[in-house]
């Protein structure tokens, strides 16, 4: 995953707006790693979580270009040092009898719940950092990995560690 | 007060202060074409919609003001995209309105439905799709405020034929309505404090300065200001082919148009700078050469309004996002103070002397023809240039003579040059010059077109005259698509491949007169005066003089695509150019 990078782009929730942005894109040869839309908690927005590709060209024009279109109100740019990101996976993995109960316990390892069970076949939701997901995928394919579906990841800034320091407060009269 | 969303539409233009629009009706507009009839605002009913748009875009250019054009759904909204990526690439202010099926008929095929903001979306700066007639003011504010503010440019706005038939509660928003509903825009025009005294100390540091002023300074109606920066520090200057007017080509400190076909001293001191101060310029492609090897000695100061220029192609020392007119009158102060309080600028007489060697020894220039032979295109421009009031208004195509004209031109005003530069189009000229002589009637205005751009859009001289606009058109009848063949010629090995259009068909005489105006054909050099003379008299009718000019003449300086600045060719009369 080096040389990607996390935009974290708010945009007004109206008709068109995903179009513009994947247009943008298209039109200018960046590439997107992964892409995942969703309201805020107020109405007139929405959260466009872009996984670019910032050795294709360089994300300062990236983010430039973006905010040139006129539905785009904020760019956060989460370097993924800076950020909370989490991702979530559907995976259907052949499991016959013999191998279903090693399959189960990598579940459990990996705190995935198991979402469906079929007859030699199960499916397994696992939300959590990329990176866990990716580890998790590489373990399956062992057993066959019938179908996989990944969202593209979410992402929000650290929040700061320190509380800030209180200044003294002078006091107003004099 | 209660209006039909039509009648809001035409209210909002007049609101809007529109003068004048250029379109042509069609189904699903035809409900906004009713009030028109009653509305102060002159429409100019053009011949093909790509002329609306050029119209528009003219009269945006000489007058500042945007250009607005009208037009109907589907094949009529194809036929304006040209046009609309053309103002996108020159940053011309233009609103555009097209008809489109009714909302309830959208996605089903209807007849003449086109997804026309999905097409125009990457060639206008915004675009809107109107869903309820109540928000038609709204949406055309915001309109006419993002065309005009910010880096200008195309907006297009699509209203579906219910919603123009649709019954709505007239109102006229206010500012603070309109940037509300604006949240993600908010251009900078004002520039770093501390941009620009870094930008002032390295101004006083260059011995080796040059200004590279670019289509910003004329959008930012910056000319002023930039003379008293040059006056102040002594600076030469460059003007791209967008900014040709933008400062005084008489002026001695003007070295004219950089890039693939401008002046060698132009280039060669870009080439040669130790700081390259970049004025609502882009760094593109046809001024850079090669851009690994552009101007490799120099700093860059580089102002320009949208935030994505600095940086795009050349990183900048100093880059500062602003209005080129606001930065330029704080730097001019910054660089009183410091010179004030006693900094001064090292001595730059060497480099002067060196820019004036070029000047003398690669001005521009070429054979005059022999008896009997046919014109030479640069002597044609030098008589219309001399025979022209000094404010003429030039309008151009796209090809050699689009290039001869602004070598040869002399340009002292701004504003008095529309061209098409980023996208290049053929056929931009006539309907570009008649909406540039809408916009400034008491303008002369003379295009200078190819014959090959002229049978693009020519027809729009039926619209010239009957609407009385008396545009001259000089047509370099080289009987080629003559830029093409001069690559063909040079980079082809002679191998000239569907370049060739004929000088007598079509009959640009009878074509002419055919459309309503007066058609002249000059084909000695003794004529091209007095036939100029002609032309200038005639005040009632657009004319049209078919020059007949040599195929074989190459457009000089040229720097080959691909090729570094300091590679430049010289006219072959200049010997080998160099250093
Ligand atoms: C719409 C369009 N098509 C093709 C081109 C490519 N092109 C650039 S210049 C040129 C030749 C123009 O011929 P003409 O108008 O006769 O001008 P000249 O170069 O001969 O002066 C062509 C075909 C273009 N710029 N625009
Ligand atoms: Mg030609």
């Amino acid at each position: 995953m080096s040389g990607h990078h996390t935009l974290s782009v708010l945009v007004e929730n109206k008709a068109g707006v995903l179009a513009r942005v994947a247009q943008l894109f298209s039109r200018r040869g960046y590439n997107i790693y992964s892409l995942a839309v969703a309201p805020t908690d107020d109405d007139r927005f929405s959260r466009i979580t872009i996984v670019v590709d910032v050795e294709s060209s360089p994300l300062e024009q990236i983010t430039k270009q973006l905010f040139k279109l006129i539905n785009v109100v904020k760019i956060s740019e989460l370097a993924p040092d800076q950020a909370v990101e989490r991702e979530l996976m559907l995976l259907t993995v052949t499991a016959s009898p013999d191998a279903r109960s090693q399959v189960i316990e990598l579940v459990q390892v990996f705190n995935g719940t198991i979402v469906d069970v079929g007859h030699d076949q199960l499916t397994v939701m696992l939300a959590g950092q990329p990176v866990k997901l990716d580890d998790f995928e590489d373990l399956m394919r062992a057993y066959g990995i019938v179908e996989l579906q990944r969202t593209g990841r979410v992402a929000l800034p650290r929040l700061e560690r320190q509380a800030p320091r209180l200044r003294s407060v002078k006091g107003k009269a004099g | 007060m209660k209006l039909t969303g039509a009648q809001a539409l035409i209210k909002s233009l007049e609101m809007e202060q529109v003068e004048v629009m250029f379109g042509l009706p069609g189904g699903a507009i035809l409900p906004v074409y009713d009030p028109i009839i009653d509305s102060p605002i002159r429409h100019i009913l053009v011949r093909h919609e790509q002329g609306a748009g050029h119209m528009a875009e003219g009269y945006a250019h000489v007058t500042g003001r945007p250009g607005v054009a009208m037009v109907t759904s589907g094949p009529a909204a194809t036929n304006i995209v040209t046009p609309l990526c053309d103002a996108y690439m020159d940053s011309i202010p233009m609103v555009c309105i097209t008809g489109q099926v009714p909302s309830t008929a959208i996605g089903s095929d209807a007849f003449q439905e086109c997804d026309t903001t999905g097409i125009t979306m990457s060639v206008t700066k915004h675009n809107w799709l109107i869903t309820d007639a109540q928000d038609i003011p709204m949406i055309v504010r915001q309109a006419f405020h993002i065309a005009t503010t910010g880096r200008p440019g195309p907006v297009l706005v699509d209203i579906p034929k219910d919603i123009s038939n649709t019954m709505m509660d007239w109102y006229w928003p206010t500012d603070a309505d309109v940037a509300a509903e604006l949240p993600g825009y908010k251009p900078n025009t004002k520039g770093h404090p501390r941009m620009i005294r870094e930008a002032a100390r390295l101004i006083l540091e260059s011995h080796r300065p040059v200004i590279y002023a670019g289509g910003g300074i004329l959008k930012a109606r910056a000319a002023e200001t930039l003379k008293e920066l040059v006056e102040l520090t002594g600076i030469h200057v460059v003007t791209t082919l967008m900014a040709r007017g933008a400062f005084p080509d008489r002026h001695p400190l003007c070295l004219g148009m950089p890039g693939m076909h401008g002046n060698y001293s132009a280039v060669t001191a870009m080439q040669q700078s130790d700081l390259l101060i970049a004025l609502g310029s882009r760094f593109d492609d046809r001024v850079t050469g090669k851009v690994g090897a552009f101007a490799p000695d120099a700093k860059i100061i580089h102002v320009d309004i949208d935030p994505a220029e600095l940086g795009k192609v050349r990183r900048p020392d100093v880059p500062i996002v602003g209005d080129c007119r606001l930065v330029i009158e704080e730097l001019v102060k910054v660089v009183r103070d410091l010179m004030a309080s006693g900094t001064e600028a090292p001595d730059r007489t060497a480099w002067k002397s060196t820019i004036s060697g070029w000047q003398e020894r690669y001005p521009l220039t070429y054979e005059q023809s022999l008896d009997g032979d046919s014109l030479k295109p640069q002597f044609v421009l030098e008589q219309l240039r001399d025979s022209t009031p000094d404010d003429t208004i030039v309008v151009s195509g796209v090809g050699q003579h689009q290039m001869w004209t602004s070598q040869y031109w002399k340009f002292d005003h701004p504003y008095t040059w529309v061209n098409s530069g980023g996208l290049g189009t053929m056929g931009f000229a006539v309907p570009a010059a008649i909406g540039a002589k809408v916009g400034r009637p008491d303008k002369m205005v003379w295009a200078v077109d190819g014959d090959g751009c002229f049978q693009m859009t020519a027809q729009e001289l039926v619209t010239a005259s009957s609407e009385r606009i008396p545009v001259k058109i000089a047509i370099l009848n080289n009987a080629y698509l003559g830029m093409v063949r001069q690559w063909q010629e040079m980079f082809y090995e002679e191998r000239y491949s569907e370049v060739y259009l004929s000088p007598d068909l079509p009959d640009y005489v009878k074509w002419a007169e055919a459309m309503g105006c007066v058609g002249f054909r000059v084909e000695s050099p003794e004529e091209v005066l007095p036939t100029i003379e002609k032309a200038n008299a005639i005040d009632d009718r657009p004319v049209v003089i078919d020059f007949r000019t040599d195929s074989r003449e190459k457009v000089y300086p040229m720097v080959p695509a691909g090729s570094s600045n300091d590679d430049i060719v010289v006219d072959p009369s200049q010997g080998e150019g160099g250093r």
